[in-house]
């Protein structure tokens, strides 16, 4: 997407004298996560990418082809096998929990914290094949206060200390990788902040509160709102893992809307229902009532939020939704949604099932998913099967060749087994399929195997 | 929420905060490059802009109030209008006066009724009024921005457009009627340094009427404290006449005078915020120059009421 001569011109730069990291052999973690198997499934189409494990702790949402999934613990302990035994060179993290109401608030440390101090720990210290991170954070990163800025560049970093448990979490996760940063300064590490997700596959606390009829909003408050398109998410993960851009990058749509105009594009009206005094209170009260609005959507519906999305645009990522055509898109599916509910059957992982159509000999055109790339193993398989059609085409050659006696049916076996004595071994072979395939005669063909195993005698000997 | 006695223009204090970033110092950060060029384009269907700002709401605003109290309530007069950059960014920078400040509202009224190319302007406010239900969704809507340096230098160096700031901050509105025209001290300098980043010209302003417009005798101090107000002012129509005393007026002669403009752009490669010096000299120059105007001014006018 990178238009040209701006490609060029950056290469040319003098401080690009680093030598850009070519995924080869990628791990993503959180492959059972939306992000985690939409990336997966655009990295399978990346023919320069031979291997691709995923590592998840329950089983993945989304059909993929070639990707390897392995379950492992919730704290990702036993990862530094995996990276090794497989001579991972790129890790991906989509496993940030950046919405509380998705897991509880232990769940959600130990992913978020624990998880990715071991995630990092598997990636560094000596002899690490590693040589590119890529970590996907959020915009909580930043938090919500009243004096922020109206568009947060990369290099703001938040002023107060972060409020609710999941921005401690991002925060501490993020202060982790910049420590791993700075202790493994061959490692490209890039570090992803994605403001609100859209989509029609993505459920977030955000689009359960806009597809009620009515939009909820805080008295007196019209917040700023950035979003970005599930598409975009996953471009613009596949566009550092390609392009390999080291530093961290907002992630965030053109485009910053006010939350009564996305009601209003959606085609809905807004009710000021929350109280500004006392939103804790009723926001609990709420709870009650079925709708959940966590603590860090407490501070966005109250101050909003804005990034400034131009230092990943600067780099050649082109962006297909703004924000507002982000709300758009939620607006069709939720027109859409009741009608099409039910007729599609989720996709469930199976293990055997998946194991059948990745291993099996049995499954025909095997060698054409995933881009007529093999494992390993398949190529092994593969061998084994071609090896007797090998031998046979090497069996073949010599046939061309001339007979070795001249006028050789017409002359009999008496005649024969004295010229056959004087023969070289490969013309020996030659005649001895001759006489098996014609005539057949025993006495031709025991002259014949003597005289190759006299033949055979002194190689074997030295 | 919670009332914060930080949030003033902290301009120091918040650079020190970046810089201390723990990523910003490991990751190898790409050279800073022009980014003007991927700011995002301009939507048709959009209400309002990226900064929240709402033509409809503005122009109904114009087309009543700020009509209203431009023409025919304060009768603003204009000198110096051709001093005001019709085109690039510019910083425009005032004494700062009233209960609920009227001189915003009427010098973007006068940019937009005198100068041959009418141009939004952008108001810096307090990050209080962020926080604060009712004024947090309307500020926005008309042309305000939270008085943040990022936010100051995107509108000047990267989208070009004129802001006005009131270097006294509320340290100018809060000040009672017997301090009317004694201008306070101008911050600690960041809007010089704002200007000299974006490289844009400062224009100091003089308005001289919202002093009597808007006089304050007292502060009610326990009142502010309940209402969580930045200040709880006792003006002519304010408390006894309920919310809508905050914009009871007197009907003042305002009289608004734009000055020179000062050019900070320097050379290409000069980094004239980094001198703190002529950052200091240059504050006190445009604080100098706006109190001897207002002085000026305010010797020769005959009637507060009339000019």
């Amino acid at each position: 997407m990178a238009s040209a001569p701006e490609a060029t011109r950056r290469e040319s730069e003098p401080e690009e004298q680093r030598v850009p990291v070519r995924s080869r052999r990628v791990l993503i973690t959180g492959l059972s996560t939306y992000w985690g198997g939409r990336l997966a499934q655009a990295l399978e189409r990346d023919p320069s990418i031979e291997a691709l494990i995923g590592v998840d702790n329950h089983d993945p949402t989304r059909e993929l082809e070639r990707t390897e999934f392995v379950r492992v613990g919730t704290q990702h302990a036993l990862l530094r096998r995996i990276v090794e035994a497989a001579e991972i060179d790129t890790v991906i993290d989509t496993r940030l929990v950046v919405d509380s109401v998705t897991t509880s608030a232990r769940n959600a440390h130990e992913n978020n914290v624990i998880g990715t101090m071991n995630i990092l720990a598997a990636c560094s210290g000596r002899g690490s094949g590693v040589r590119k991170l890529v970590f996907k954070s959020s915009a909580h990163y930043y938090g919500t206060e009243q004096d922020d800025p109206a568009f947060f560049t990369e290099s703001m970093s938040r002023p107060h200390p972060a409020r609710t448990p999941i921005e401690r979490d991002i925060v501490e996760a993020e202060a982790a990788v910049g420590h791993f940063a700075g202790d493994n300064p061959d490692v490209s590490v890039s570090l992803l902040r994605f403001t609100n997700v859209l989509g029609a596959g993505v459920r977030t606390s955000h689009t359960a509160m806009l597809d009620l009829p009515v939009v909820p909003t805080i008295f007196g408050f019209d917040p700023r709102y950035q979003f970005v398109h599930e598409d975009d998410v996953v471009g613009a993960l596949r566009h550092v893992v390609t392009n390999d851009l080291p530093g961290v990058y907002n992630v965030a749509a053109d485009g910053v809307l006010i939350l009564t105009e996305v009601a209003g594009l959606l085609g809905k009206t807004y009710a000021p229902v929350i109280p500004p005094w006392g939103t804790g209170l009723a926001v609990a009260a709420m709870r009650r009532l079925g709708l959940r609005i966590p603590p860090e959507m407490v501070g966005q519906m109250r101050l909003g939020r804005g990034l400034d999305n131009r230092k990943l645009k600067a780099t050649g990522f082109t962006y297909r939704h703004t924000s507002r055509e982000a709300v758009a898109k939620l607006a069709e599916h939720q027109r859409l949604h009741p009608v099409l509910r039910g007729v599609r059957e989720p996709y469930r992982y199976e293990r055997e099932v998946e194991e059948f159509l990745r291993w099996s000999p049995n499954v025909r055109g095997a060698d054409t998913r995933g881009e007529g790339r093999l494992s390993p193993r398949q190529l092994v398989e593969m061998q084994k099967l071609l090896e007797p059609y090998m031998n046979a085409e090497e069996d073949l050659r010599p046939r061309e060749r001339p007979a070795p006696i001249e006028h050789y049916d017409d002359l009999t076996a008496a005649e024969l087994v004295p010229l056959v004595r004087s023969l070289a071994p490969d013309d020996l072979r030659t005649l001895r399929r001759h006489e098996e395939s014609a005539r057949g005669r025993k006495t031709v063909l025991g002259a014949i195997d003597q005289a190759l195993a006299r033949a055979a005698a002194p190689e074997a000997g030295t | 929420m919670a009332r914060d006695e930080r949030s003033t223009l902290r301009m120091e204090a918040e650079r020190d905060a970046a810089s201390a970033e723990p990523l910003g110092a490991t990751l190898p950060a790409r050279r800073d490059e022009d980014l003007r060029r991927h700011l995002p384009g301009v939507e048709a269907e959009r209400q309002v802009t990226d900064w929240g700002r709402s033509e409809r709401v503005e122009g109904l605003m114009d087309r009543t109030l700020y009509d209203f109290f431009y023409n025919y309530w304060f009768r603003c007069e204009v000198e110096g209008i051709e001093n005001v950059p019709a085109s690039g960014g510019g910083l425009v920078v005032s004494n700062h006066s009233g209960a609920l400040p009227p001189d915003a509202a009427m010098i973007g009224k006068a940019i937009k009724e005198e100068h041959s190319t009418p141009r939004p302007l952008h108001i810096t406010v307090e990050h209080f009024f962020k926080g604060y239900p009712g004024f947090s969704m309307l500020l926005p809507k008309i042309g305000c921005v939270a008085a943040h340096p990022a936010n100051v230098q995107r509108l000047l160096h990267d989208e070009s457009q004129l802001v006005l700031v009131f270097p006294e901050g509320r340290k100018g509105t809060e000040k009672l009627y017997k301090d009317r025209y004694k201008l306070r001290r101008f911050g600690r300098g960041g809007f010089v340094e704002a200007a000299m980043r974006a490289r844009v010209p400062i224009v100091p302003v003089c308005v001289v009427g919202a002093e009597e417009a808007a006089p304050i005798f007292a502060h009610l101090t326990a009142l502010q404290r309940l209402t969580g107000l930045l200040y709880f002012p006792l003006t002519p129509t304010f408390p006894h006449f309920g919310l809508l005393g905050m914009a009871g007026y007197l009907p003042a002669k305002f009289k608004i005078r734009f000055l020179e403009p000062i050019d900070l752009s320097g050379g290409e490669d000069e980094a004239l915020w980094e001198d703190k010096a002529l950052v200091q000299t240059v504050a006190h120059e445009v604080r100098a120059r706006i109190q001897e105007n207002l002085f000026e001014m305010v010797r020769t006018r005959r009637s507060v009421w009339f000019g």
